[in-house]
């Protein structure tokens, strides 16, 4: 995360201007430094992939200030300013490291002649299908065209006819024609998914895409590669004439498969999801996520949908079941089942009723194998922000079960039970049992332990509610509000909030997400005190994880986390506090 | 404040006095119009003639051989200034409809809001499948606001089949029998 400052930083000269740039960068992501939208285009390249140099067109004009071949004195022109050495010929940026005083045009005459000739080469065969293409409005074909392309064909013989609508595995569907060879998918599944299923047949105009021979393109991450691919060619078969992308309003989200804590993108019109893809983030994803994690959001639409507050199975208002909930409460001899699914805030205010109504809490896992990369074995997104707001001080049993709880409900200890968001018949607690105990559920869904509750709160999912996330390497990531919930239904804080406040005798306060904030960062020393959420970084911020390092975590080792050289980073605390003050 | 002048009106003539000049000038008038044929079209029994590029009512064509030419790409939708059109975007059935299978996509729902459209034509112009048209259709009545919502059925009716010089998909199809690749 600090690499820019650990790198020395050498001086370039992109388009007659000096930028400071870290050395070895290549040519694409120095000119993207320099900002202003300035961009060299490009097809093959991806940042998080290795370098192929086949698309051809990120071709800039380079040169290097002239030394005498003999003496190595530096050659000066009349002004006594070293000359440059311009190669004859374009070069690739992709492939071109910046070195010190290296000199790039990105657009002068050869340079557009070059891209104009290697788009008019693309459009040759392409079948110019984007009314009916799910990749127009963000195909980087589509965009060159009309920046470089002449808006014409010379090519009068006939178009190559290639596979198209080929079936490539259950989730990604594959359109050759479309495709432009330049094989990010096959590096992908190559270099970041580690089954190389992918590759291609034929020579020339006649080069095609393809899955090996008995193969298919069915690892988790399949669809990575329909991201990837900056034409039509590999499209998602779940997305696929759905909607165009135009219409679709993008909101900043956070995968809760795993605690991982990817970050998404989730992809809406009015209300209704239609897509959820990986947003970059170096520290946390990449530019990934998981096949699984993207189909998460049709949850939202299912048929046991919570949408009502009831009482003994009676409709009512928030105010009359939030008075309910503190009137058992207040009874004492309460058992909190709390869930890493909540977030931060929830969590928090969890804490605050457990604390003020005597309740034990528990917590219960949801550990499963676990696959190295993006998918981690701990699958709740928030186990660590359970820990922060001292909701819990130990990590639940591996096994998902509550044999305490069992005990307590049985020996009468426990009269009330709060259940968040888990199913109680499942983690050894039969219905008989339950039915000696009054139970408060919050959930998202109807489930057996819903069926049976004396009083039943809808909660949102994440799609439909702010709030933050704290993943595996303690790092608090925000997610916002992408489509609303169902109707009636208030954001989960605020009707905690109802049963919190009178339990401690106080008045119910109007909270904004920005108000929990503000009373989290005086309670939580993890928290730095100036930060909202509303001003959490994109990126995430790093916590101080050091309270929290006796603790053994399931996580082993995956794609940008590695439990051992966490623990001994986090461990010299000089570091981690200068690290949180260059992020925040 | 600005002096106003008062200027004196020319006193009137003896033919003026007598009105006679205004009277015959004017009845002039009446009588040429009496004696040309009439210009006044009697609506509805009467319906003028609509010159080709009159903008009527949107409507969906279809293709001389009957195929429907959308493809449901939702450029129309995007372009509409008052949000008129609403498309459901859907995949063609391969098995169904094999001879239409390499169109990939068609309309599942395409409705025109009528109550909401300014015939602006933009719809027409952005159309890239030569699809959607504004006809001679000028005058809409309904007895409901759900009656002015135009389905894809309505206006499939409404538009009926208009020529087409390209045939873009019919060559598309033959290219790819023909199997152009090695």
């Amino acid at each position: 995360m600090n690499i820019q400052s650990i790198v020395e930083n050498i001086t370039i000269n992109i388009d007659g201007q000096d930028v400071e740039v870290p050395k070895g960068i290549n040519i694409i992501e120095a000119v993207k430094m320099v900002g202003k939208g300035k961009e060299v285009p490009h097809y093959c390249y991806h940042p998080k992939l290795s370098v192929a140099g086949n698309c051809r067109m990120c071709m800039v004009e380079m040169g290097m200030p002239m030394r005498d071949r003999g003496t190595g004195e530096p050659i000066l022109d009349e002004n006594g300013v070293q000359k440059i050495g311009w190669m004859p010929k374009p070069t690739i940026g992709c492939a071109t490291n910046a070195s010190p005083g290296m000199h790039i045009r990105t657009n002068s005459e050869m340079v557009k002649e070059s891209r104009n000739g290697v788009t008019e080469f693309l459009l040759i065969n392409h079948p110019l299908d984007c009314p009916i293409c799910d990749q127009a409005g963000e195909c980087r074909l589509q965009e060159f065209s009309a920046e470089h392309g002449r808006g014409y064909s010379r090519f009068i013989e006939k178009k190559n006819v290639k596979p198209k609508r080929t079936t490539l595995g259950p989730r990604v569907t594959l359109d050759d024609e479309r495709c432009i060879l330049c094989s990010r998918c096959i590096r992908f599944s190559k270099e970041v998914a580690g089954d190389d299923v992918l590759g291609f047949v034929d020579r020339g105009t006649y080069s095609t895409l393809t899955c090996f021979p008995g193969k298919e393109l069915s690892h988790n991450y399949s669809l990575n590669t329909v991201d990837i691919c900056p034409v039509g060619a590999l499209t998602s078969t779940d997305f696929r004439f759905k909607m165009r992308v135009w219409f679709l309003k993008r909101t900043h989200s956070i995968c809760t498969e795993s605690s991982v804590g990817a970050n998404t993108e989730i992809w809406s019109r009015e209300g209704k999801i239609y897509r959820i893809t990986p947003r970059r983030n170096d520290a946390v994803n990449d530019t990934w996520m998981t096949d699984s994690g993207r189909v998460l959001y049709k949850a939202i639409e299912s048929d046991d949908r919570l949408t009502q507050y009831t009482i003994e199975g009676v409709h009512k208002t928030v105010d009359e079941v939030a008075a309910a909930a503190v009137e058992l409460l207040q009874a004492r001899e309460v058992a909190l089942v709390a869930s890493a699914h909540s977030s931060v805030e929830e969590q928090f205010f969890y804490q605050s009723i457990a604390q003020r109504s005597g309740a034990t809490v528990s917590l219960v896992s949801h550990y499963a194998e676990g696959d190295g990369l993006l998918l981690s074995e701990d699958r709740t997104p928030n186990l660590r922000g359970a820990l922060v707001t001292g909701l819990i001080h130990q990590l639940p049993e591996r096994e998902a079960k509550l044999e305490a709880l069992a005990r307590d409900i049985n020996s009468g200890a426990v009269k009330t039970i709060f259940v968040v968001n888990e199913d109680l018949t499942k983690l050894g607690i039969h219905k008989e049992m339950l039915a000696k105990v009054k139970v408060i559920y919050v959930g998202t869904h109807a489930n057996e332990t819903s069926e049976v509750a004396n009083v039943v709160i809808p909660s949102l999912m994440v799609y439909e509610k702010d709030g933050t996330f704290i993943n595996q390497s303690f790092r608090v990531q925000r997610f916002k509000t992408a489509v609303p919930g169902p109707r009636g239904v208030l954001s989960d804080f605020h009707v905690l909030e109802r049963i919190a406040a009178p339990l401690a005798q106080e008045k119910v306060a109007p909270l904004s997400i920005d108000d929990v904030w503000e009373r989290m960062v005086s309670r939580i020393a993890q928290f730095d005190a100036a930060i909202r959420w509303s001003a959490l970084p994109e990126e995430g911020v790093a916590l101080d994880a050091s309270a929290f390092l006796d603790l053994n975590f399931v996580e082993s080792k995956n794609l940008k986390f590695d439990p051992v050289a966490f623990k001994e980073t986090s461990a010299a605390p000089a570091e981690t506090s200068a690290t949180i003050a260059t992020e925040a | 404040m600005a002096k106003t002048k008062v200027l004196e009106r020319k006193p009137l003539s003896f033919a003026e006095k007598t009105f006679l000049p205004q009277i015959v000038t004017g009845l002039k008038t009446t009588f040429t119009s009496m004696l040309q044929k009439g210009v006044t079209l009697q609506y509805p029994e009467e319906r003028p003639t609509i010159p080709d590029n009159y903008r009527g009512v949107p409507t969906l064509v279809k293709d001389p051989n009957g195929r429907e030419k959308c493809v449901s790409c939702q450029l129309c939708e995007f372009v509409c200034p008052p949000k008129a059109i609403r498309i459901t975007p859907g995949a063609i059935d391969t098995d169904a409809e094999p001879e239409r299978a390499h169109v990939e996509k068609a309309p599942q729902e395409f409705d025109i809001n009528m109550l909401r459209c300014i015939y602006c034509g933009l719809c027409q112009e952005v159309c890239p499948e030569e699809a959607i048209f504004l006809q001679d259709i000028f005058s809409l009545s309904g007895y409901s606001r759900e009656e002015m919502i135009n389905n894809k059925q309505k206006l499939y009716e409404l538009g009926g089949t208009l020529p087409d010089k390209h045939f873009k998909w019919d060559k598309k199809k033959s290219a790819e029998a023909a199997g152009n690749a090695h």
